[in-house]
This record gives structure tokens, sequence and C-alpha cells, in this order.
């Protein structure tokens, strides 16, 4: 019934696949995807873990209304203690991967421990067995997907893997799955590779029931309807994708450009979804091809896309040729105005590499950011970076230096461990856009304040998916707030992160809520799930999945002093635009939001807090 | 007016809704390897092909089987399977050229489009115009107006939505 109620635990160590019930009761409490795989992690393992060791966990998970007809039903999520940021990882793709694993009988999947050498997990329905990936170490994700698709003669298998950069250890390596969707940040990628594990391979025919399929439908039609009327998800997103706000940020005047420098890029509209609908001069084609869905969505704001064959980067490369994944909004911000690029077909082909060989492009790009940042002040010189101009801007070298960095070669490898060692290694730890380690993307909280208290205390690390108060500040959706001022921030920051974390926990996708409220998005699970669910018990399952994390982070070392911002966002003033002459005014909101999540002063959950929430 | 299914891959998103609602209708449960709609992807996701059986006149599945578990619908057209007649043998799907008719171990029989006896599931999922229900007699016409349009006016017919 929506949940299969059975896990499988992989021990990697052993090289054994055991099935087991799940647990119903944390089930109830907890859902599924991001909440209940944090349960398990937080029950099973020891917070100050060292992320690489075989003592981590990695925990591949569904939510009940994956599978289901519940419009956006393909989310699933990967949870882990995070090399990149030593506090919780919890990582969220679509694709297609997580159906088939609920349509083969799995809630979740418990990787332990380490193989001694390469495996890939190999599932059909209640069947899964480690088999050997000697052959596949050192392929890339599209290389690993293509070869497993053939060895198992179907093309309707489903392949979630890492390339090359999960395999050496970059800390902010992603698991992709069906060649460019992906479990993308704080190093999820790292921690499977850590394991020997390459890939993960699912084929599901046992079908997926709910408690009340009339009420299923019901409720499921009525929110596709809403979806389909809606400006964004029935028509900004399909048309423009994520990439519908690259001109909208740029023209307020919250694009973090060239490493936080600036709030606005001379370059946005060139790497903006109608520069990539805009046809070429060179061969009439336009970059985007067109859009595609995910599994089970009627939004599908995936992006298609073709680079010009004779741009440098993929003339002579045939596979870089096709058609593949296109730039979703953050890493068009990340690849091209955190570094000052505007050129698209360079930031398309960055985008590609990112998919092929497992790469977080969010992080990728601000830590490119950084590094230029660092040359500018002449803290590294091209000694450092086998002799390239590592400028803002400048294509060529950026282009070099994103090759290098998936493959683990020269200066790359150390690009590989993410702006704040980087920084921190040459002298400059100021130049690193990071929170608790992880890099803020592309939303400028000196412009959005809401923004800012939301990177500031996700509990993954700097993060605009936490707490997407964009819907409000910018969008107005449910009634616009006034992103220049810091009032009311701190509730609405905490709204957004409760319901968030329950959609996060649901199945399916956050995008819904550009639509949805809590009062569509309740009765699918009721009519899915055993229990009575109402908005209510949504908001409190999320607030206590954030107050679990919370917690979790704590007993990992994290205090209230990591609840805080780069200097250049509190201390910088916004050069242009909206907001010029403004920071970020986190000290405005940090005291207010600690006193509505029910913490003390310093942002520890009290005893009142936690029982409440049967903590 | 008989009533054909349309599948039109050019607006196509691959989004698989229409495989979950058809093996709904045919087992009672979310499963698109029920499904007897398949969505097919090519050129790396650009390209997505909705298929099933598009009720033929020349009706091979039917032509074929030894023991007339196939018989015409009157009200709808469609082709449609007995499944206590059926002996498994599996012949319909070796004759049909679009392999549209498939057998199902589960249940032992085969199975195939019966159009839901007249309200198309699959139609009613999809959230672009790629399944629609149309005269049998049109399923041509507008294709070949869209190009025509396409051509004269500036129209953008990459977006699926």
């Amino acid at each position: 019934m929506s949940w299969s109620e059975k896990i499988l635990r992989v021990d990697l160590g052993a090289g054994t696949c055991t099935s087991e019930p799940l647990n119903m009761e944390w089930a109830q409490d907890y859902m599924g995807q991001r909440g209940l795989a944090t349960k398990y992690l937080v029950e099973e393992t020891d917070p100050n873990v060292d992320p690489f060791s075989p003592d981590n966990k990695m925990i591949i998970a569904t939510g009940p209304l994956t599978g289901t007809i519940a419009p956006t039903s393909g989310r699933w999520s990967v949870v882990c203690k995070s090399p990149l940021t030593g506090a919780i990882a919890c990582s969220n793709s679509g694709g297609f991967f997580g159906g088939e694993l609920k349509n083969a009988g799995w809630d979740m999947i418990i990787f332990e421990g380490k193989s001694d050498t390469p495996v890939y997990l190999d599932i059909t329905n209640d069947k899964a067995e480690l088999k050997d990936a000697s052959d596949l170490w050192g392929k890339s994700v599209w290389e690993t997907e293509t070869t497993l698709r053939e060895r198992r003669g179907d093309n309707d298998v489903r392949v979630a893997s890492i390339g090359l950069a999960g395999e050496n250890g970059v800390l902010y390596a992603a698991v992709v799955n069906d060649m460019d969707r992906a479990a993308g940040r704080s190093g999820v990628g790292a921690v499977m590779g850590s394991k020997n594990l390459k890939a993960m391979v699912v084929r599901g025919t046992v079908g997926v029931k709910v408690k009340d399929p009339m009420a299923m439908m019901k409720t499921s039609n009525t929110a596709k309807e809403i979806l389909a009327e809606n400006a964004i998800t029935g028509e900004g997103l399909p048309t423009h994708g994520t990439q519908v706000l690259m001109n909208v940020i740029n023209e307020l005047g919250a694009l973090p450009t060239r490493n936080g420098h600036d709030v606005q890029f001379e370059g946005a509209h060139d790497i903006s979804a109608e520069a990539m609908a805009e046809p070429r001069e060179s061969d009439g084609e336009a970059n985007l091809v067109s859009n595609a869905a995910c599994f089970n969505c009627p939004i599908s704001c995936q992006r298609r896309s073709k680079i010009d064959p004779s741009h440098f980067t993929v003339k002579d490369k045939p596979e870089y040729q096709m058609v593949s994944g296109g730039l979703e909004y953050e890493a068009a911000w990340a690849l091209g105005a955190a570094c000052g690029v505007k050129d698209l077909d360079a930031v398309t082909y960055a985008n590609f590499v990112c998919n092929e060989q497992g790469l977080d492009p969010i992080t990728l790009g601000s830590t490119l950011g950084a590094a230029m940042d660092l040359y500018a002040a002449g803290a590294i010189t091209s000694d450092d970076t086998g002799g390239h101009e590592l400028t803002f801007g400048n294509t060529e070298v950026f282009v070099a230096m994103v090759d290098a960095t998936a493959k683990g070669e020269g200066f790359g490898k150390e690009l590989g461990q993410g702006s704040k060692r980087l920084c921190a290694k040459y002298g400059h730890p100021e130049f690193s856009m990071t929170v608790k380690g992880q890099e803020f993307p592309a939303y400028d909280p000196r412009a959005i304040q809401g923004m800012g208290l939301g990177y500031a205390t996700s509990n993954r690390g700097a993060c605009h998916l936490r707490a997407y108060t964009v819907s409000s500040e910018v969008l107005g959706i449910g009634g616009k707030t006034d992103p220049l001022v810091t009032e009311g921030k701190a509730g609405l920051v905490k709204a957004f992160q409760d319901l968030t974390a329950a959609v996060d926990s649901s199945g399916t996708c956050i995008f819904t809520t550009f639509a949805l409220t809590g009062d569509d998005i309740a009765p699918m699970i009721d009519a899915a799930c055993e229990g009575d669910w109402g908005v209510e018990r949504l908001n409190e399952v999320g607030e206590r999945i954030w107050n679990m994390e919370r917690q979790y982070n704590i007993a990992a070392g994290f205090t209230g002093a990591d609840d805080t911002l780069p200097e250049r966002m509190l201390k910088d003033i916004a050069k242009t635009g909206s907001a010029k002459g403004s920071v970020n005014r986190l000290d405005e909101m940090l005291p207010e939001y600690y006193q509505v999540r029910g913490w003390d002063e310093s942002g520890v959950p009290t005893q009142d807090t936690l029982s409440r929430l049967s903590l | 007016m008989l009533k054909a299914l349309r599948m039109d891959s050019d607006t196509c998103t691959g989004c698989h809704q229409c495989e979950m609602m058809c093996s709904y209708g045919k087992v009672g449960a979310f499963n698109p390897a029920k499904s007897v709609m398949d969505v097919s992807l090519y050129n790396g996701g650009a390209v997505n092909i909705p298929s099933t059986c598009t009720q033929c006149e020349e009706a091979w599945c039917m032509v074929v089987c030894p023991v007339e578990a196939i018989t015409i619908n009157p009200t709808t057209g469609a082709k449609e399977i007995s499944a206590e007649v059926c002996v498994g043998c599996k012949v319909c799907s070796i004759a049909c050229p679009y392999g549209a008719i498939n057998y199902d171990a589960d249940s032992g029989v085969v199975t195939k489009c019966d159009l839901c006896g007249g309200e198309p599931m699959c139609v009613e999922a999809c959230p672009t115009p790629a399944l629609a229900f149309v005269d049998k007699d049109s399923t041509g016409y507008d294709r070949i107006w869209n190009h025509v349009t396409a051509e004269l006016v500036d129209c953008d017919s990459t977006v699926r939505h």
C-alpha cells in the first residue's frame, strides 16, 4: 500500500543482499525519502563517523507516493553523511530510477560497509545481487548506463551510477540516473565511490498499490488540473525550464556574479532560457531541442539540448554532439555568471560533463569562481594552474578546468576539494561562498533577505531548496513578501523549511509547490497511505524531520556560530539593481528564527520542542 | 463515427502517465510493465514515441487466432480479446507486425489495447496533445495542417505542454 513495506539491506563487505520489513512506525512519523532515510541514518550511524569510512551508510529512499499516479511521483533521495560538509547529505533526484525501484517492490536500499572490489547492484523485483563492476570502474556515467542496459538486454531497466568524479573522491561528486538526472549536492557520489559501488540497475514489474484507488485518482486529477492551469507549472517551466529565472533574477539584481563581486551579469541574457531557444547563426538550430519529463510528471521541465557541432568544446568529439540534458538555472548560473562566462555552448558543455562524470554543477561553478578570485588576488598563479590564466570570463581556461576537475588531473584535483578547502589552503577563506562548507547557489542574499536566512540555517549547508522563499519574495506565490526587508522572514523561512521537508519525504517533486499548497498535497497522501493525513500532520512531520536533522548536525559538531553567511554577503554591498547598497542583515532575522523554531539562543532545540515532536 | 487513438510523438514528453493509467485500468495497480501503451525514448530524450495497437483493418491477430478469442467491438471498432477463450498460444503476437499484442505470463493470456471500451484512459492522463481520441478518418489531416502552418507562420513546435 504505497509503501512496499520492504527494504533491501546490502552489506558490501560481506557481499550480501537481505530483505527486511520497513519500520512502519517510523514510516508513519517520517513518511519516506528524506525523512525516513535520515531517521535510519540517525538510528544506525555515529554522527562523527568519517564520511569515507565503511561505517558511513548510504541510503537510497523512495517516498510513499513514488510510483503512484500522483503527479511527479518519480522522486527518490540519497542520504548519508557528507564528505563535503560533515553534516547530513540529503540529495533528491527525479528521472525514472525511483519509480522503477518502487515498482520492483522496495521502499529503500541501505548500503553498509565497503566492497573490496568494484561492484554494482542488480535488482529485478525481489531478486537482488551484487555483481562484479571491475570492467565498469573508470567508465563515465553514460558509458556505464549504456553498457548495463546492453548487458541486461532490456531497454526498460533504470540505472543510477557514478562517474570518474565519484570514483576519485571529488567532494561534490554526484549520483546520476537516467543519463542526466542527479542526486547532485553534498558529495553523495563520493560516498558511493568510497564504498566501491559503481552503479545500481533496477527493473520493476510488481506494481504499486494504494489504500483508496478512487480517492487517489480523484485527488491526483485535481492536482493535475491545478498544475496545468498554473502559469509556472503549466507554461513557464515546460517552455523555458528553470532557466525561466535567469533574466528575472538578473533584472532584480540578485544574480551573484563573479564569485559575488556583483549582483548583475552583463552576459545573463546570453545564457538565459531565451538564448537557449534562439536559432544559432552557424547551423540554424537552437541549443534547446525540446523539453521532456521525469516519471509521471505533467510539468516536463527537463531541457534537451544540442551544442553547436562547430564549437571548440565539441568539435571532433562526436560523443558530445548528441542531444542530452541541457541547462538548469542553477547550472547556468554557477558555470556562467559565477565565473563570468557568457558562452552558452561552453556552459552547456560544462553541464554535459557534470552529467557525464557525476559532478554537482553548483559547487563546481562556485569553486571555479572562488579560484578565479584567488587568481585575481595573486594567491594562485599560472604555475599552480598548469599554465592556465584562470581569470573571470576566460572561456577556454574555464572549459579546461572543468575537464581537469572531472578527470581529477592537475589543478582539477585541487578544485575537486570544493571552494572552502581551496580558499583556506591559499590563504583567503573569505573568498569561499559557502555555509557549513557547501556553496550557496543562484540567489544573492543581499538582494533577497529571506534566502540569506535560509542559506544560513539549512541543515545540509547552503542550499536554495531547503527554503525556497524566492517563491514568495520574488514570484509572489501565496502572497508577495518584500525581498529587501527582514521583518517576517523568520516565520516565512520556517514555514517553507517544514513543508518542504514533508514534500521531500513524500516521493513527489518540490516544483508542484509552485501551484499546489499543503491542502492539495495532503489528500493525495491520505488517499495512498494508511492513516489519516491532513495539512497539520504534514507540517508536523516536516518540523520533526527538520529538528531531527538539526540534532544530528549538533552531534556532528555544528553550533549556532555555523548559522552564518560569507562575509562578502554581510559586509560588501550590492553594487547595482533593486538592492543597491544592501548587505544581508542576518543578525536581524536569526534570533527570531531560533525563537519561532523553539530553540534556545545558541540554536539548540529545547526539551519542550523535542518532546512536542516526539524526538 | 468510429474514433481512433492518435499518437503524436512530436508532442510526447516521455512522462509515462499514459502507461500508469493504462496499467491501473488493466490490473488495478500502477505498473508500467502491465501497460499496453508503450512509450519509447530516442535521440537522447528529444523524441518520445507512444505506441500501441492501432486497431488496424487487417486485424492479423484476429485472423490467425485458432480459437476465435479476438472479436470486434461493434461500438468502438476495437479488436478485443476474450480472456476466457484465449489459450495463450501467442500466434497473434507473432502475426502482429507492430508488436502491439503480447503475452502476459502472470495471466497466461495475451493482452492488447481495447480503447477502454470507448473512453481511453491514456488520453485522459496525457498532459499534452500527444494522445488524442479523434474521428477515425481524421488522424492524418491535422499533422499536414501543422506542417503547413509551421512553414507559413513562425510557429514554435518544439515545446510540449
